[in-house]
This record gives structure tokens, sequence and C-alpha cells, in this order.
């Protein structure tokens, strides 16, 4: 990828985080920070990527525990952030 | 055929990066937030399944068993953890994308990349967050404790940085098959995990929350970097988006607890005898639950403060069915909540959700901080520091400055507490010692089935 081009991207993705969580209440922090802990388990296709052209015996070993604990970030960043999210109900939708 | 396959490829990574976006934009609102980390989820499955077409993918057999041997123990664990260890868990998993960061860099250094800055950083900074955020754990959950520091330590961690940064240069200067190069690169990552060791031992177990939200941006920016490496769009985009969402969560946290950034990470050593001369005169009086029941039972507006304690104690179920009592008993009850209550901002929100009770009657603290006035009843329930005065009046006191609840300002205040113990932070509280406030002692959650017991025998 081109230096700029590369550039250019990381700028407008920083602004588009930046803006994204701006507005946020308090009471979403901490799910908030959970989901975005799972966002970056996409570190999974990197780790895969990366095992999937290693040759040595000691590059297998290091791809095959990084596509483990990249899982372990997106499956348990996943199941803990929809568990913390499926408790927040309104006092008016609830089933009573 | 490889071209078909890139632009699959090429297209799902775009799409998983728009579906990233709008789930983290989802998780912004309450209404919402549900289905964001379901979009979010259904982007990750979409890039994961597509990497498998990856050209010249080898080492299937071993990819596939890999994902295997982390999901099921991950998924595992996240179905079970309660919600008072959430915290804890989620800087557990951010430590494993961070140590994934640092893998991927590993892999690419080894075999020799283009782009060895770029990786050396990711490198650096997903083995800080690896080492860290597994202290940061160990710290939340109680195995280790409080704060660890030894003499110079900060002359070392910055001597530590220094070699690190030296022998990172030294591995992107030096020619591609040197001997020494393997070596180099094994000492760099051992180094790394040590300063993310050294750099999280002395942070005292109250500033974890905002230690935990600052790897898990480090993370985000790491993958980011491992992204440029492999020239991977979705890596790129998550990584960074991640990075600056979680840099302005992790200050807004900071500023939440009335902490610097900065304080945080550099702990001075002359922070802890502070007992100065504080003493407030007056003595704690106590009240039984029978009294503390009619005075709820027959006030216009009770607020609740709940604290970490609550939680602990698993009292708020019974909270929630005080709650409802009240209301049914035309009592306007609401739940004020103070940014650090819990172990991190909006934990208490998440234990209250999970006991049942609407978001719509929990406020902030700018909400509700003008309302304690014309309030018959605070009922304050294991929280301590966040309802203290001195944080208002005691420029001495190491939380003056802090925003706290004013419950001392409502008429009357009752304060479930288990002894006559400090806080958290071992300060004093002069609330418990104010003319309009009665102690009713107990373990939380039988002093609130107490409570519910008495109002609804009325």
């Amino acid at each position: 990828m081109e230096g700029f081009t590369a550039l250019y991207i990381f700028m407008l993705a920083a602004f588009t985080g930046y803006e994204v969580i701006a507005r946020v209440p308090a009471i979403l922090h901490t799910p908030l920070m959970s989901g975005s802990n799972f966002i970056h388990g996409v570190v999974l296709v990197g780790a895969m990527i990366a095992l999937g052209h290693a040759d040595t015996t000691l590059e297998k070993i290091i791809g095959f525990l990084g596509v483990m604990l990249a899982t372990g970030n997106a499956v348990g960043g996943y199941v803990v952030t929809e568990r913390m999210l499926e408790m927040f109900t309104s006092s008016k939708g609830e089933a009573k | 055929m490889d071209d078909l396959q890139m632009f699959l490829i090429q297209t799902a990574y775009f799409f998983a990066a728009i579906l990233f976006i709008l789930g983290l934009k989802k998780m912004g609102s309450p209404v919402t937030a549900r289905g964001g980390i379901v979009w979010a989820g259904i982007g990750m499955v979409l890039a994961t399944i597509v990497t498998f077409l990856t050209p010249k993918i080898g080492n299937l057999g071993l990819i596939i068993t890999a994902i295997m041997l982390g999901a099921l123990p991950a998924w595992w664990f996240a179905k079970r953890v309660a919600m008072t260890d959430m915290p804890q868990m989620i800087a557990l998993y951010n430590g494993m994308g961070g140590g994934a960061a640092a893998a991927i860099a590993a892999v690419e250094l080894l075999k020799g990349t283009n782009h060895e800055t770029l990786a050396i950083l990711g490198a650096l900074i997903g083995s800080v967050s690896f080492s860290g955020s597994i202290i940061a754990y160990a710290k939340l959950k109680g195995l280790m404790k409080k704060s660890w520091a030894f003499h110079n330590q900060q002359l070392i961690t910055i001597a530590l940085f220094t070699t690190i940064i030296l022998l990172g240069v030294g591995i992107i200067m030096a020619p591609s098959h040197m001997v020494a190069l393997q070596f180099m690169i094994t000492m760099f990552f051992i180094l790394a995990l040590l300063f993310g060791i050294l750099m999280t031992l002395p942070i005292g177990g109250a500033d974890m929350p905002v230690v935990i939200s600052l790897y898990n941006a480090l993370t985000g920016l790491a993958v980011a970097f491992e992204g440029f490496v492999l020239g991977n769009e979705a890596m790129i985009i998550a990584g960074i988006v991640v990075g600056s969402a979680g840099t302005l969560l992790t200050r807004l946290m900071a500023k939440a607890m009335n902490r610097s950034l900065i304080h945080v990470l550099l702990p001075s050593a002359n922070e802890e005898n502070n007992n100065s001369k504080d003493d407030e005169q007056g003595s704690l009086k106590p009240i039984d639950a029978m009294d503390a029941g009619i005075m709820m039972a027959y006030a216009q507006q009770v607020i609740i403060i709940p604290g970490y304690g609550m939680a602990v104690a698993q009292a708020q179920h019974k909270i929630w069915e005080l709650t409802k009592t009240l209301i049914e008993n035309k009592v306007a009850v609401k739940f004020a909540i103070h940014p650090v209550a819990g172990r991190m901002p909006g934990h208490m929100n998440v234990l209250l959700a999970e006991a049942g009770v609407p978001y719509d009657i929990i406020y902030d603290l700018d909400d509700i901080n003008e309302e304690f006035e014309k309030t018959d009843v605070v009922l304050v329930i294991g929280a301590n520091d966040v309802v203290n005065p001195v944080a208002r009046t005691n420029p001495e006191s190491p939380i003056y400055g802090m925003p706290i609840l004013n419950a001392d300002k409502a008429k009357n205040v009752v304060v479930i507490k288990r002894g006559e113990g400090a806080g958290f932070s071992g300060i004093k509280n002069n609330l418990f010692y104010a003319d309009n406030t009665r102690m009713l002692y107990g373990d939380g959650q039988k002093m609130a089935a107490e409570l519910l017991q008495n109002i609804k025998s009325l």
C-alpha cells in the first residue's frame, strides 16, 4: 500500500472511531469497551494468514499460538459483550 | 482464479469493515446496543470465512485446530464468568488480542518483511498489551495484592524501554540474513513482555479500569500496524477505529475518576500516607431496619446509591424488589450511579441490569446531583468514596476534586454497611458522621431483605 494512501486511511479511520464514540452515555462504557475489544479480534484474520504461510517449525508454533489467542479474543469478547448487552431493558418494553 | 478469489476476499473485508463501524455506532445507545454486537459479529464471521480462500494459504489443519482450541475455552469461560468479574475478563480477552498481534509480528519478522518498522512497533505494543493485561487481570482478580514497587523502579523501566528501542532499531537496520537476527528478535520480544509487566505492576487496583481501557486501545493500534504489514484492510480499519475509540474512552474514564493518565501510568510513591487531620467531630448513629423501612415507605422520593459492595453481597436483586415495592407505595425511586461505581465506568449499570432494573430509572451524576436537596431518603449501599463530602471540602484529601454524589444534601441518609471500617481508598468518610445520616449495620443482602419485609408489613 502506498505511504500516503495508508496515512489517509489511518487519519480517516481514526476520526471515525472518535466520532462514533464521542456522544456515548457513561452507562455503556463497560459494554462498549468490551465491544471494541471484540472488534480488534479481527486480528484472527491476520493470525490465520501468518500461520497459513509459516514454513519453519518455530514459525508454525508461533503462528499456532497467534491463532489460538486471536480466537480467544474474538469468541470471548463476543460472548461477554452479548451477555452484558442482553440485560439492558427499558421499563416500558419489559415483560412484567 | 486467483483474481476472483481476491475480489471475493476484498469485498468481504470491505463489508466487514462497514459492519464493524456500524456495530460500534449502534453499541453507543442502550436501545440499539444488542443489535450492534450482532452486526459486528456477522462482520467477524464473514472476514474469518473468506480468509480461508486466501491464495496459497497452507497449514489449514493447524489453523482449524488452533481455532477450535482457542474458541472452546474462551466460549466456556465467557459464558460462566460472573458479572462482578467482567472487568478482569475483558482485560484477559484483550491481552489475547495483543498477544496475537505480537505473534503475527514475530512470524513476519522471522520470515523477513518489507515493513519492518511497523512490524516492530506492532510487536512492542502488542507484547506490552499482552503481558500488561495479564497483570491487570491478576490484580483485579485479587491474585496479586495492591501495587508493587521496588527501588529505582522508574529508572529501570526507562532503561529497559531504551534497550527495547535500540534493539528494535537494530533489527530494522540488520541485513536480512544476519546470524544474530533471530536471537535479537527473541530478545526483543522477551524484553517487551517484561516491560509490559514492569509498567503495570506499580499501578494500584483502583486505576486498573483506565489501564485496561488503555491496553484495549493499544491492542487496536497493534492490530492496525500488523494489518499494514500484511496488507490486510479489515485489520487496518478495525484496528485504527478501536485504537481511536479506545483512546477517547480511556480519557473519558480517567476524567470520570479524576485521574490524569500520566498520574495513573507514573504513580508517585508519596501518595500512600494521607490520613492526616480530617477528623470530623461527631459520631456514628445506628438505625435498625424497621425504622429505616418506615422512613423510606413514607418518603416522597428515595434515591438509591449502589456501590461495588452491593454487588459483592449479591444484594442487587433484593434492592430491585425493594424498589418495586416502594414504587407500588407511590414513592418515587431513582438510582444514582457514580461514574466509577463498580470496578469500571458503566460496570454498575451492567450489574443493575442483570438484576432487572430498567435503565431509565438509573441516573448519571450530572443528571441527579441537583435532586438530592429535595430528596427525603438516600439509601447508600456498598458505596463509600463516591459519596464522601471531603472531596468537596478538604483540599488535603487525596480524593479532593473528584466529582461526588451529593448525598449529604438530602434530608435523611441511610447507609447500609458491614462494619465501621474505611472504604476502598482507606479514607474516612465524613458523610457517615453527619447529623442527617443513620448507619444500618449488616450484610447488604440481609439488610435489603429486612427492609423489604418491614416495608411490606406496613
